[in-house]
């Protein structure tokens, strides 16, 4: 692929010029770059693999595509240490409380990439009983990476794509705090404790 | 045959009879249970494995088809049971003969709402505890409102229920505790590195000691036997390919020949060894695949890099062929989507050239290993007549000294002529299950080697109708699985989409003997014995 097409995303042309809109202040500027040139390059996933697309998410771990390269490899099986999910396979109604609760589980900045038909949109099983179409109906999805099950090498495109978005956030601007504590209360009440 | 029918009909003068590919008995639901021990018992007959049950709604009525097999004469038998109430199905369980129709009647039931009186835990098996409907049944009500996809957790249930007959004829629902108020229960799953995808496992353990485990699946039921009911025969087929990911042409091949004997189609000498060597090939990659993940929940991380070499390997060459790394969708009916490529034959032959040396490695870094021995050796072990009573099929049921080889016992395909051995073990332990792998690897290997260098040339696909109806009628067919006997089930009532497609697949009774083999066993062990069981949740599922 050529560099300039992998460069060539609308979003992010749109979310950089959203950030640029108002300027930024020179000292939190520059120390956003930092933080982010750190971020984009140790990006940890977590472990969440339900069906085949799991599997080309082992190879792409494996020494042939070699995630290591990108700073990937730190696959965690715990939510609290990941800074993405990858949504590889199906997801179905009985798991979509799981997903969403794995989700809650991740530690702000947090993203989700949609691998694969399934997760994208339903794929083959569009007319099942029990397949969610779309996770964007659970969670808010940062890349949709199409492909049944995609290529280690999408993989690599999609989460470069990812690292791309982390980039050009303002870490300082509320990146880290998408959601407060209220707010989250409010989504989801526990009992006997107030908001 | 023959003698077999006689047999039924002088004990069971009710029971008639129909002649298909396997002896079709009909039987009323109150003499059934006595039929099924007699089944089992009988010295002539002794059909002492469950292959499966086929719940059925035929829109006036509701019922099964139990496909059995003997061990030891090796004939089949299927048995029809039916029942009229639509309101209240109700039909006699057989738990008590076979352990697994415990879990094959929890899918009848959730699938169809008949409820099995007698058995002792009737809650639903893969869709969630307040579903609205049973999904099979033709007039189900597929709508999101009536399922809508909820973020809140699942209600959880210490209860079950269970219909229990009177002595008056009357039946009786109770409700019964899974696990005691006194149990400690560790949640383990869905989401877990070590599970192999979403499995769930409730554990009751006594300090270390597993006391009981009760498996939740569903996690990724993906209804695709409901689907391949509204789509067309060719249509159904890639849905082989996303059930066991690794076994996708063993899959294939068995719905393939499913619906190519129902509409009488012959396929051509090229596309049955195509098939075959394809068949093998998966095998091998499944195999090497089974042996990384499971050193790797073992701990050993560098052998999944080993046989990930090989396994790629073999993935270039699938795609050559059939142009994808795993969803190759490459069975058709009347034979194979396309021709192989150019460079099939080398590549092949380079490939058989450096599995032996792999293999040799895998053994010198893992196999004798101290550490391994002392978690594999003893570890988790399943007797010949558990397997058979839990229809733990493929390499599992043979390190435990069922030669239950599908390839061997029914030959299919070419196989009969070619020359390989059924690894049998009899240790029936984890280290077994990863021996009997290992080497049917090498078997595997030595089928392709008699068939490389002379694939016959043929057309690789005969010609088809373009809209493919098949007369009325059912058919069973099975084959070997990378991970055992896979069966397809196919009813259909003479238009151009299957009236009813059931799935058999091999991963749910490995899933669902894990509780019988981990009591006792440490929990530390239950990763062990579960990586050697080597089921696939997606395949379990469906």
């Amino acid at each position: 692929m050529p560099y300039d097409a992998w460069k060539d995303n609308e979003y992010i042309e749109k979310l950089v010029k959203e950030l640029q809109a108002n300027g930024t202040n020179v000292v939190v500027g520059s120390l956003d770059k930092l933080i982010n040139w750190g971020r984009s390059n140790s990006i940890w996933p977590l472990t969440f693999a339900t069906s085949c697309c799991g599997i080309e998410f082992v190879s792409l771990g494996a020494a042939r595509y070699d995630m290591a390269r990108f700073g990937w490899e730190v696959a965690r099986s715990s939510p609290r240490q990941a800074d993405f999910m990858m949504v590889a396979g199906t997801i179905v109604k009985r798991m979509a409380p799981v997903m969403r609760r794995l989700y809650d589980q991740l530690a702000e900045p947090k993203y989700v990439i949609a691998c694969g038909a399934c997760a994208v949109s339903g794929g083959p099983f569009k007319k099942s009983y029990h397949v969610v179409m779309g996770i964007d109906q659970i969670v808010p999805v940062d890349v949709f990476l199409p492909g049944c099950p995609p290529r280690p090498e999408a993989m690599i495109y999609a989460i470069m794509q990812l690292s791309r978005k982390m980039k050009v956030e303002k870490f300082f601007g509320g990146v880290n705090r998408k959601e407060n504590q209220k707010e989250f209360l409010k989504a989801h009440p526990i009992q006997d404790v107030e908001n | 045959m023959a003698e077999i029918k006689d047999t039924i009909a002088r004990l069971f003068p009710e029971a008639t009879f129909e002649d298909g590919d396997t002896l079709l008995v009909n039987i009323p639901d109150k003499r059934w249970h006595d039929l099924a021990s007699t089944l089992r018992d009988n010295s002539e007959l002794k059909f002492d494995f469950l292959v499966t049950i086929v719940g059925m709604d035929w829109a006036d009525k509701l019922g099964c088809y139990y496909y059995l097999t003997s061990t030891e004469y090796n004939t089949h038998i299927s048995v029809k049971v039916t029942t009229e109430d639509k309101e209240h199905p109700m039909l006699h369980s057989v738990h008590d003969l076979w352990q697994i129709a415990g879990i094959f009647e929890r899918e009848v039931y959730d699938f169809f709402g008949i409820v099995f009186i007698g058995n002792p835990d009737m809650r639903r098996l893969f869709l969630d505890i307040d579903w609205k409907g049973f999904p099979l049944r033709k007039d189900f009500d597929e709508s999101e409102e009536n399922n809508p996809v909820s973020v809140e957790s699942e209600r959880q249930s210490d209860f079950t229920d269970t219909w229990v007959e009177l002595p008056d004829g009357e039946v009786e629902k109770r409700q019964v505790r899974v696990f005691q108020p006194e149990d400690f229960v560790v949640n383990i799953g869905p989401q877990h590195p070590a599970t192999h995808g979403v499995l769930r496992f409730r554990t009751a353990i006594d300090g270390e000691t597993i006391k009981k485990i009760d498996v939740y699946m569903g996690y990724i039921h993906r209804g695709i036997e409901k689907i391949c009911e509204k789509l067309t025969y060719p249509q159904t087929l890639h849905f082989m390919d996303r059930m066991d990911y690794f076994s996708g042409h063993p899959y294939h091949h068995c719905l393939c020949m499913t619906i190519e004997e129902a509409a009488g189609i012959e396929i051509s000498r090229r596309a049955q060894v195509i098939r075959v060597i394809m068949d093998e090939l998966s095998r091998i990659a499944s195999h090497c695949l089974f042996i990384g993940t499971f050193c790797m929940d073992l701990g050993a991380t560098t052998m999944l890099f080993y046989t990930l070499r090989v396994r790629e390997q073999i993935l270039d060459i699938m795609e050559k062929t059939c142009g994808a790394r795993m969803t190759f969708n490459y069975g058709a009916i009347g034979g194979v989507m396309q021709d192989l490529a150019p460079d099939f034959v080398q590549d092949v032959k380079a490939l058989l050239e450096v599995l032996p040396r792999n293999i040799k490695e895998y053994n010198k870094l893992f196999t004798g290993n101290v550490i391994t021995k002392n978690r594999m050796e003893g570890v988790g072990v399943l007797s010949k007549e558990d397997a058979i009573s839990w229809s733990v099929t493929g390499p599992s049921g043979r390190a435990s000294g069922w030669a239950c080889d599908v390839r061997k016992t029914d030959p299919y395909s070419i196989y009969g002529e070619l020359d390989f051995e059924q690894v049998v073990k009899t240790e029936g332990d984890s280290m077994a299950r990863f021996k009997v792998r290992m080497e049917e690897m090498e078997q595997s290997a030595r089928i392709i080697s008699q068939l490389i260098d002379n694939i016959p040339d043929g057309e690789y696909c005969v010609k088809v109708p373009k809209v493919l109806k098949l007369p009325a009628g059912h058919w069973f067919r099975t084959v070997e699985g990378c991970r055992g006997t896979f069966g397809v089930f196919l009813e259909s009532d003479g238009t151009t989409s299957p009236y009813r497609l059931k799935l058999v697949p091999p991963s749910l009774t490995a899933a669902a003997v894990v509780d019988h083999i981990t009591r006792g066993n440490k929990i530390a062990d239950l990763i062990t014995i579960g990586g050697s069981l080597d089921y696939i949740v997606p395949d379990m599922d469906r």
